[in-house]
């Protein structure tokens, strides 16, 4: 607990990206997240923490529908995006979560070549006009990453031959790949050795430039180095919602503090 | 269990037990330990006897059937007999019946006996021919119609001879055995014993019994398991035609779109009890559906093929499950994350992962319809004699033909025990075929298992 220090950067408060209002979610009996009121702002890191089983991993699946798949899962209240409702009937999820893209827990890269795995959604996505083009695509999604460096000799090799920490870096890359404008992580680095965590937290930092990020972090530290705003879920609600230095130094609510102080959890 | 008892465990007041000494509990549970691997190991034991003992009859039994004994004597093929008119004309050949050849090859075996010193004990010199089969007459014909120019000539010919004189070189026919048969006398093999020592006859390979057609019931030395094997083949064309295709997309329905409810559970326990229908049972259905009401042509491999792709449906929609089921959920979710659509993500990265599995099952599955024989009783493609070969694709799908384990099983029924060595024979061809299908799934398993 000895890297508790905040990150002090300019906070360009601009727009909000995603706004819920009253979002609740139930698998099948089981509420999972109660009436959550929430907006993420553009060009922003946003943290959601909170102890295990606190919702906020489920909340996060909501905000690109990957909720969808899970048949007794069901979702009530509004998520507008650009101020589109993203579960109005007419939306096409696969649409949504192109624009809306996602990081998992476990780097899952496609057991194809690293250059393949990049290129696999700006293809289907039809982004890339012929070969010189995707290669640009592929380049500048690596280079996002921060893994062209290390892979731009091996192209062909498979992605699933790297180390975790390049693992995730690569499927950030893919991520980005396809052009979202949304980037959510769901405990990014939580399968991830101390130095690729620090490589991973580097490069949110510099996809906040272009993105709005999402990220679910059991790690506190990670949460405070990271982030601009942070989000506290505890048993389903969103307790507490602002700026991450508040947050960390003065929190509002007794149980955001007794959670960030090692109390509960 | 008796583990548990307490009374065994280190003597009471003894502060300290040594570790160098066994307690009575621990020797208890090492003794249980050897006991149980002395189990496992006489179980693979009596397991690997029978296996052993199998292959030692089928190959003593059967490796046999691959040689034949052969005739080979120099036949004068005399115009005056063959093509009274003189002037090859293929309708006036045609016209001369196997009756017509048969003086021909019997005098031809005379004298070729007469020229190496063969004394024939015969009354009648022509009593001799028993020695060779009855299809040689036909042999000869086949030969000169399709070659009339050989007609005035001297042609080596090679011969079958007859079963029981290829089952006296092969053990199975005793002189004492002939005093019943009218077949062929004691004599004769003494003259066949002659021809061997003067080169006339010799037990060789027989390429016809792999390639060749079935035959009646009195020429088992002229039998052979081509034919079935062509059957087969285009049953087997029909299986993977229809059972790939239909089980693959009936499991990836299943296992990746449908959604979970009562009638997907009926159909998933329905799938799984076919697997464990007794093959009869398709048969039976084969020969009232595709028969019957279809009025498909009897006996066809196509009919064939039907019926065991109803077999073997459920075989490969069951290990396409499988294999769709272990491709890890992280990979639908990296496909989904980037924005593919659910069939996107299932061809693109769920599918590839799954093939060697799917394939695999597909082999196996084909594998044992290709050993079925039961559903092919109903059928009719049993007790069919396969003997001519198909002229072409449509005849192959649907003029009569029988299967491997059909014509083997036709064999072991018929009298002569010369077929219940082709029977045997039969038997390791098929397992041959089972053995390099099963090698192949093996082989593509290792070949496109990718580790992720």
């Amino acid at each position: 607990m000895n890297d508790m220090r905040i990150v002090r950067k300019d906070v360009d408060m601009n727009d909000t990206k995603i706004s819920a209002k009253g979002v609740q979610v139930f698998y099948g009996d089981t509420h999972a997240i109660k009436d959550v009121d929430v907006e993420i702002k553009d060009k922003t890191v946003t943290a959601f923490i909170g102890p295990s089983g606190c919702g906020k991993s489920t909340f996060l699946r909501c905000l690109n529908r990957m909720n969808d798949t899970i048949d007794v899962c069901r979702v009530e209240g509004k998520i507008l995006l650009d101020g589109e409702d993203i579960y109005d009937k007419r939306v096409d999820p696969v649409q949504l979560r192109a624009k809306v893209g996602m990081v998992f827990q476990r780097p899952n890269p496609f057991p194809k070549s690293i250059y393949d795995n990049i290129a696999y959604g700006p293809r289907i996505h039809g982004l890339a006009k012929n070969k010189a083009d995707l290669d640009d695509i592929v380049e500048k999604a690596l280079r996002r990453g921060a893994i062209w460096d290390e892979v731009k000799d091996r192209l062909d090799a498979p992605g699933t031959g790297l180390s975790g920490g390049q693992q995730q870096r690569l499927c950030i890359a893919r991520a980005v790949a396809t052009e979202p404008e949304v980037l959510l992580m769901d405990e990014p680095c939580s399968a991830l050795d101390p130095i690729a965590t620090l490589q991973v937290e580097e490069l949110i930092d510099e996809l906040r430039e272009n993105f709005s990020v999402v990220i679910v972090t059991h790690s506190m530290q990670q949460a405070a180095r990271v982030s601009q705003k942070t989000a506290f879920f505890h048993l389903g609600n969103l307790v507490e919602y602002g700026d991450t230095e508040q947050i960390f130094t003065n929190p509002q609510d007794e149980r955001t503090e007794s959670y960030i102080t090692g109390r509960i959890g | 269990m008796s583990d548990f008892t307490a009374d065994n465990g280190p003597a009471k007041g003894d502060a300290k037990s040594s570790l160098f000494h066994e307690t009575t509990r621990t020797k208890r549970r090492n003794a249980a330990e050897t006991r149980f691997k002395a189990y496992g190991i006489a179980a693979i034991a009596t397991g690997l006897f029978f296996l052993v003992a199998l292959l030692v009859a089928i190959l003593g039994n059967g490796l046999p059937a691959f040689k034949q004994t052969f005739v080979t004597i120099p036949v004068e093929l005399t115009e005056a007999k063959l093509d009274k008119n003189g002037n090859r004309d293929p309708a006036d050949l045609a016209k001369v019946s196997t009756f017509g050849y048969k003086p021909v090859v019997t005098a031809a075996l005379v004298s070729a006996l007469k020229a190496e010193g063969i004394e024939i004990p015969f009354a009648k010199e022509e009593d001799v021919e028993d020695i060779l089969s009855s299809s040689v007459a036909a042999q000869v014909r086949d030969t000169v119609l399709a070659n009339p120019d050989l007609i005035g000539e001297t042609v080596d010919f090679r011969l079958l001879a007859s079963s029981r004189v290829d089952g006296y070189f092969k053990g199975r026919v005793t002189r004492d055995a002939l005093v019943r048969d009218k077949n062929l006398d004691a004599e004769h093999l003494d003259i066949a014993d002659a021809m061997v020592a003067a080169g006339l006859m010799k037990t060789t390979f027989n390429a016809d019994f792999i390639f060749g057609s079935d035959a009646s019931e009195s020429r088992p030395e002229q039998a052979g398991i081509g034919v079935s094997m062509v059957g087969s083949l285009f049953m087997m064309i029909v299986v993977l035609a229809l059972a790939l295709p239909i089980g693959v997309a009936a499991s990836i329905y299943l296992e990746e779109f449908a959604p979970q409810n009562k009638w997907t559970d009926l159909i998933e326990v329905n799938i799984s009890n076919l697997a464990a229908v007794p093959s009869i049972v398709f048969g039976i259905l084969g020969l009232a559906v595709f028969i019957q009401i279809a009025h498909l042509p009897q006996s066809a491999p196509l009919v064939g093929g039907l019926v065991l792709t109803l077999m073997t449906l459920p075989t490969i929609i069951i290990s396409t499950r499988a294999s769709l089921k272990a491709v890890p959920p992280s990979i639908r979710d990296a496909a989904l994350g980037v924005g593919a659509s659910k069939m996107q993500s299932v061809f693109h990265h769920v599918l590839p992962l799954a093939m060697p599995g799917i394939l695999t099952g597909t082999i196996i599955g084909l594998a044992q319809a290709l050993g079925e024989t039961a559903p092919l009783l109903l059928i009719g493609m049993v007790g069919f004699i396969a003997s001519n070969m198909p002229d072409g694709i449509t005849s192959g799908f649907l003029d009569p033909n029988s299967a491997m384990p059909a014509q083997i099983y036709e064999w072991a029924k018929r009298a002569d025990p010369a077929y219940y060595e082709r029977a045997w024979g039969g038997i390791i061809i098929l397992l041959v075929f089972l053995m390099t299908m099963n090698i192949i799934a093996v082989l593509l398993r290792r070949r496109f298992e990718r580790r992720w």
